[in-house]
């Protein structure tokens, strides 16, 4: 039954068909700038975060999870006892998203009007801490201590086989907050997908108060205030983030091969590994001359394309589009702001070079450990 | 109220000297005594006593800080708890944890154990998303929101470390994939970038066993060294370091002009 509608879904789920997908909508689901706006607009999204987009989107998440659930290979991942709070996660991630959506909405179109946000009730508005402020940790308080006994007491902790360093099972996985960065590895080698990328989104996160100096919306909910870094929190945060992290719980089976949420996960599903280095692009297959020996000159055309990238699109940049920004920050910051920018662009851009021209490395340099 | 009325129960209560030696303020009814009683209770009085309107509304701050406290404190409780059965060694971690299930009559310590330790990876994600999307972060709360972003890290750390503790097949891939990573560490992981160059002559000193992986794991590979070391750090090193980063973090709240709000 509905076989049609799980291929489509399978198909749809390829990670680079839903990324694209993903990436396209965002942008008009958060417009950052005007035009992006019009389209928001003309296309009917601000209804989203109207009461009734919210009940949609949740109407929408849970018929795709039952459906699922029903499905004999869909359902067997989605009822994996770890794999529950993924599911929770989603809809909490999809309810937040909407509340501070809906939140920000209702306050814009106050601002406009002229009145006051929601959240000011003037100076003088106090409430006492007790009791205003204590029944409603209690409350909170109480109802989350159900809910982890409920959730305790329905679901009993997984215990699997005694561990046994000689039998590894396939796939491998980590934790599924981490599945994001193992998800990762298929683009990149580990010391960028487990430890540079990492530390750079430790860092970014760290450093974002210094580097929106944007004053504007601070302690009230606002999205016209602040689009374009509600953008591009909302693009790393639900696509290069939570998105990656249903890709890699649900989509990735035996050997990390991709699989559509209908799919079984077949140990002998082979995928042929065709990826090419760039090197081998040009020296190779352009030149017809075979590989340098030595890897300076081998690896000079990679080298190059991203001293390009990291070296002179900020010079650019700060000549034109972004002169303004260079002024207010000054140098340092500016470079420090474009490097982690253009850093979080780079795994799309790495994402969409291994789906269109199977690229495995910009540089290789094996010898090194050095592979990029 | 009356003169002659005879004192209920909870008023003798509340008039005994043992109650009053506990609580100096009384049955808070006055708003004097609300205020009073804030005040003299250490636990509350992480709070102000009076707060903006707008800081006490479900709709403003979702409580996700304060529900990534309070499951760090049910994490504490039913960790200590399990801490009573578990023994970290190759020999018994799996069977205490067998038994956990097994003997303990009604024992779900394990489970509230895992699932709020869940609960609160995705509760403090929610909170930072409810800092940025009220623009909290932004002056002078910059240094509270870097403050988090450790605390993040920390949230992330300690459940990993937990993962590793059932040992079963589950527990020791997990940890086996993440550490592989540390292994690529620029210079410092025997496989990273770089770390041939610390080398004299043909004297490597960035290897298999000497590696930042080697000093994660106290071994070559996830073994008896990984267990002991991910079980000190997951039971007493890492929440040593989150409860002075979450004292931190409290009162800074307070120093930073309490809770955000429109100015
Ligand atoms: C273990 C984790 C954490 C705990 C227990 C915690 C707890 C709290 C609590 C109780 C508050 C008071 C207001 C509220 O409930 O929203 C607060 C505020 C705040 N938190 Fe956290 N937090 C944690 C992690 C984080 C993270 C990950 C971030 C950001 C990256 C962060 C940034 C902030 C900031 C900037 C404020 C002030 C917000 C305001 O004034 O509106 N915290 N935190």
């Amino acid at each position: 039954m509905f076989d049609w509608l799980k291929e489509i879904i399978n198909l749809l789920s390829t990670p680079s068909i839903s990324f694209t997908l993903l990436a396209v909508i965002i942008p008009f689901v958060f417009p950052p700038t005007d035009w992006f706006e019009k389209w928001h607009r003309r296309l009917g999204l601000h209804h989203l975060w109207s009461i009734r987009g919210g009940w949609g989107l949740f109407g929408l998440i849970t018929a795709f999870l039952v459906f699922g659930f029903f499905d004999e290979n869909f359902g067997k991942i989605l009822s994996k006892p770890d794999n529950v709070p993924i599911m929770m996660l989603i809809y909490f991630v999809f309810f937040f998203v909407w509340l501070s959506m809906h939140s920000a909405y209702a306050n814009d179109a106050r601002l406009a009007r002229g009145e006051k946000v929601e959240e000011d009730y003037g100076p003088d508005e106090k409430v006492l801490v007790w009791p205003d402020l204590v029944y409603i940790e209690l409350t909170a308080l109480v109802l989350m201590t159900v809910f982890l006994i409920i959730w305790s007491v329905g679901l009993p902790a997984p215990l699997e086989e005694p561990a046994n360093p000689s039998l590894s099972p396939n796939p491998a996985k980590a934790p599924w907050y981490f599945l994001g960065l193992q998800e990762m590895l298929v683009y990149f080698d580990p010391w960028l997908a487990g430890v540079i990328f990492p530390t750079f989104i430790i860092v970014g996160l760290m450093a974002l108060p210094y580097i929106d100096d944007n004053p504007k919306a601070s302690g009230y909910y606002s999205f016209a205030n602040r689009r374009v870094s509600i953008f591009i929190f909302m693009f790393g945060f639900l696509a290069l983030w939570i998105f990656l992290i249903v890709v890699g719980t649900f989509f990735r089976g035996p050997n990390w091969n991709f699989f559509g949420p209908f799919e079984e996960w077949s140990i002998a599903k082979v995928v042929p590994l065709t990826n090419v280095n760039l090197s081998e692009y040009v020296w190779v297959k352009l030149l017809r001359i075979g590989l340098p020996s030595h890897w300076l000159v081998r690896e000079s055309v990679g080298i190059i394309m991203l001293l390009l990238y990291f070296g002179v699109i900020p010079v650019v940049l700060a000549r034109g589009k972004l002169r303004g920004l260079v002024e207010r920050l000054g140098p340092t910051s500016y470079a420090l702001i474009i490097f982690l920018a253009l850093a979080m662009v780079f795994l799309p851009i790495k994402m969409y070079l291994r789906w269109t021209i199977n690229l495995k490395y910009i540089i290789a340099i094996p010898e090194a450990f050095f592979n990029i | 109220m009356a003169e002659n009325k005879k004192p209920g129960f909870v008023d003798s209560v509340a008039k005994s000297q043992i109650w009053k030696s506990i609580f100096r303020t009384g049955i808070p009814v006055t708003r004097r005594q609300r205020m009073m009683g804030v005040l003299n209770n250490v636990f509350l009085h992480l709070h102000p006593v009076k707060l903006p309107k707008h800081a006490v509304k479900l709709k403003y701050t979702w409580c996700m800080g304060g529900l990534s406290f309070f499951l760090f404190l049910v994490l504490t409780i039913s960790g200590i708890l399990l801490m009573f059965y578990y023994r970290p060694t190759v020999e018994y971690a799996y069977t205490d944890i067998m038994d956990l299930s097994e003997q303990v009559p009604l024992g779900i310590m394990r489970e509230i154990h895992r699932w709020g330790a869940h609960a609160m990876v995705i509760a403090v994600w929610l909170h930072m998303f409810r800092v940025f999307m009220t623009g909290s972060y932004k002056p002078p709360r910059e240094f509270n929101w870097a403050v988090g972003v450790i605390l993040l890290t920390l949230t992330l750390l300690l459940s990993f470390t937990g993962y590793l503790l059932p040992w079963d097949q589950l527990a020791i891939w997990a940890i086996t994939v993440g550490s592989n990573m540390a292994r690529a560490t620029p210079f410092l992981g025997h496989e990273g970038p770089g770390a041939s160059l610390l080398a004299i002559g043909d004297v490597n000193f960035v290897t298999m066993s000497s590696d930042i992986r080697f000093a994660l794991l106290g071994g070559r590979f996830v073994g008896e060294g990984a267990l002991l070391r991910f079980y000190v750090l997951h039971c007493v090193g890492l929440p040593f370091i989150v409860a002075i980063l979450m004292a931190v973090h409290f009162w800074r709240v307070r120093k930073d002009g309490g809770i955000s709000g429109p100015v």
